[in-house]
């Protein structure tokens, strides 16, 4: 009894320092990511901030119940069908470009012999990963700037009228794709990359004993190992099919007023609605909409991987 | 067949190290310098932005009027550079901000990401399920910003603070995830369990043992972070206003310019440079250039351990 008694404080008194060690991080989680989850409610509220007292208080006593006020709101905005169309439409060409040009970029590196190139690609290609939206904003602009950019000062020289890139919304789902690609390749490549150098070695060499081409190689060693990885992320990006770097279309497109009917995604749509309207309820409204879809996606996604057997057990 | 086989050969030979040489030897002679050739072409590519950056920096302000921006620019010019060493009060101010927020939003990231990811690496800890959950959840759900915005104004009071820039960005989930892989995967249980028997409290083997075994993930998360802190601009946008332009990082002064290029220069008139004798395209092209430079510098040394950190991401 008393053995078990000193036991016990005994991993108590371990436990103790654990959790001192990550309590620093637990008040993040729950300043940063907690709070805001039930301050949610805003969804249901109309946000009034009562002067000198703080959000909880304004938002539990100051704010009256509107119920789904807001959420009918949001479905009657004549914006939202269109925004809702953009985000999903982005996110699915993202899906497959962020996949397949990956992929390939991987495989090719990792057929090169000589590691001064590999080193070169590897780090170009990265690159772009370690740049800020607003510098790319800045570099896009000067590549498709109407009077000064890049690309109609060699389309002229070839004799044909330049575009008004930023006036053009039926331009800018290409482009942002070519970004998007541009920006985020690299860094999945090196994912992808790192997979297939954890490939035993040994099966390449019974490849190479049974005579089989690269052909072969890539279809029955390379792509089954990468499986897995491509089934983790597609999953992540399908909890995300809502949601979209703000980044990207809020900098790239210079917030450009005319490009709004390509380009404005759910997350531009909620900032706005908080930073320029100050519409708390409408802004959460979005939001909960947004994270409660992603979050049944997900949810199922994975549960079907799961019972096929497939790489959702990372979650 | 010959070929094929003397492929075997060497692969027999490498074997063994060629994980570490990176590469699967399947190609020919030709077809590996077509493959390569390829590779080159597209990383080129990908450089061309930045590339195009540099040179309007260099580009005289007559050139890019004249004729826009251009990779050959008819005349190259210092001015931009000239101009931004005359004026460096507000990029001094702003650079000593991103610095700051830089270091000390590093600092702080590595200590929440280890520690917690560390309690959640040890088997024995009781509450590891529940944490790993709280950790888990904020991937795939949140609050929005309306909330957090409300949240972090209205309640924790950090408009227009320091703070915001560094703690709202200062912990991740996924770096979290990554280090307590790496943690399990690669500290033996054996030297824990040692210490442990000379009676070390966990705090103690964390600083002692665990931190100085796990350093190469350390610089790779502290990499990121680091360069996520650097590259910051959107705390600014939602938490800084206007009339506090002093908390302005290098990246949130480069956005104000895109609308309004006065923005460094507002209030120097005695400067008697008058309105057209501003470089203003070759200017906020050699901010940027400025900008980019530490990651342009520092990026490729890190290299290693940038690839060392993705495998380990990608081992989960």
């Amino acid at each position: 009894m008393k053995r078990g008694k000193k036991k016990n404080r005994r991993i108590r008194g371990k436990n103790r320092s654990l959790i001192l060690l990550s309590m620093p991080s637990l008040i993040w989680y729950i300043l940063f990511c907690y709070l805001p989850v039930v301050g949610i409610i805003l969804a249901f509220k109309r946000y009034r901030l009562i002067p000198g007292k703080g959000f909880f208080y304004s938002l539990i006593n100051g704010s009256e119940w509107v119920g789904f006020e807001n959420f009918r709101f949001l479905f009657l905005n004549p914006e939202i069908g269109k925004v809702i169309r953009n985000t999903l439409l982005y996110n699915m060409a993202f899906l497959i470009l962020g996949t397949v040009i990956p992929v390939m970029l991987a495989v090719g590196i990792s057929y090169i012999h000589s590691g001064r190139i590999r080193r070169f690609v590897q780090i170009s290609l990265l690159l772009p990963y370690f740049l800020s939206w607003i510098i790319v904003s800045y570099s896009v602009y000067a590549f498709l700037s109407y009077d000064r950019g890049v690309v109609n000062s060699v389309l002229g020289s070839m004799g044909i009228q330049g575009f008004r890139f930023y006036q053009s919304p039926s331009l800018w789902p290409f482009i942002l794709c070519a970004v998007n690609v541009w920006k985020s390749s690299g860094y999945m490549m090196m994912l992808y990359y790192a997979r297939l150098m954890a490939i035993d070695t040994e099966l390449f060499d019974a490849a190479a004993v049974d005579g089989a081409s690269n052909f072969k190689v890539i279809r029955y060693i390379i792509l089954p190992e990468l499986k897995n990885v491509i089934l983790v992320m597609t999953l992540l990006n399908l909890g995300n099919i809502l949601s979209t770097d703000f980044g990207l279309f809020y900098q790239v497109t210079r917030n450009s007023g005319s490009l709004l009917s390509t380009t404005e995604t759910i997350d531009v749509f909620i900032y706005k609605a908080l930073m320029e309207k100050s519409n708390y309820g409408f802004s959460a409204a979005a939001s909960l909409i947004q994270n409660g879809i992603g979050c049944i996606i997900l949810v199922t996604a994975n549960r079907l991987l799961k019972k096929n057997g497939g790489g959702g057990a990372a979650l | 067949m010959n070929i094929k086989r003397q492929g075997k050969r060497n692969k027999k030979k490498n074997n063994g190290f060629q994980r570490e040489q990176g590469y699967i030897s399947g190609l020919g002679r030709t077809a590996d310098i077509i493959l390569s050739v390829v590779l080159i072409l597209i990383s080129l590519l990908a450089l061309l932005p930045v590339i195009l950056v540099i040179i309007i920096s260099f580009s005289s302000e007559e050139a890019i009027i004249e004729s826009g921006y251009s990779f050959f620019p008819e005349e190259l010019s210092l001015d931009a550079y000239r101009y931004l060493s005359g004026h460096l009060g507000k990029i001094l101010q702003s650079l000593g901000v991103t610095l700051l927020v830089t270091v000390i939003g590093t600092v702080l990231s590595l200590f929440l990401i280890s520690t917690m990811a560390y309690a959640l690496s040890r088997k024995d800890f009781l509450l590891r399920k529940l944490y790993t959950t709280i950790v888990v959840i904020p991937v795939f759900f949140g609050g929005g910003i309306a909330s957090s915005y409300a949240v972090n104004t209205q309640f924790l009071g950090l408009k227009n603070s320091i703070w915001a820039l560094i703690l709202i960005p200062a912990c991740s989930s996924w770096y979290i995830i990554v280090m307590r892989t790496y943690f399990l995967s690669n500290i033996p249980p054996e030297i824990l369990e040692a210490a442990r028997l000379d009676g070390a409290s966990d705090a103690r083997i964390f600083f002692r043992f665990v931190i100085p075994l796990s350093k190469p993930i350390m610089i790779t998360v502290g990499l990121f972070e680091a360069f996520s802190y650097w590259n910051s601009w959107y705390e600014n946008l939602l938490y800084t206003d206007s009339n506090h332009s002093g908390l302005y990082t290098l990246q949130y002064v480069l956005y104000n310019m895109e609308k309004n290029v006065s923005f460094l220069t507002s209030g120097d008139s005695i400067s008697g440079l008058s309105a057209a004798r501003v470089p203003t395209e070759s200017f906020r092209m050699a901010l940027v250039v400025v900008i980019i430079l530490p990651i342009l510098v520092t990026y490729p040394m890190f290299g290693r351990h940038i690839k060392n950190g993705l495998n380990a991401g990608a081992g989960k």
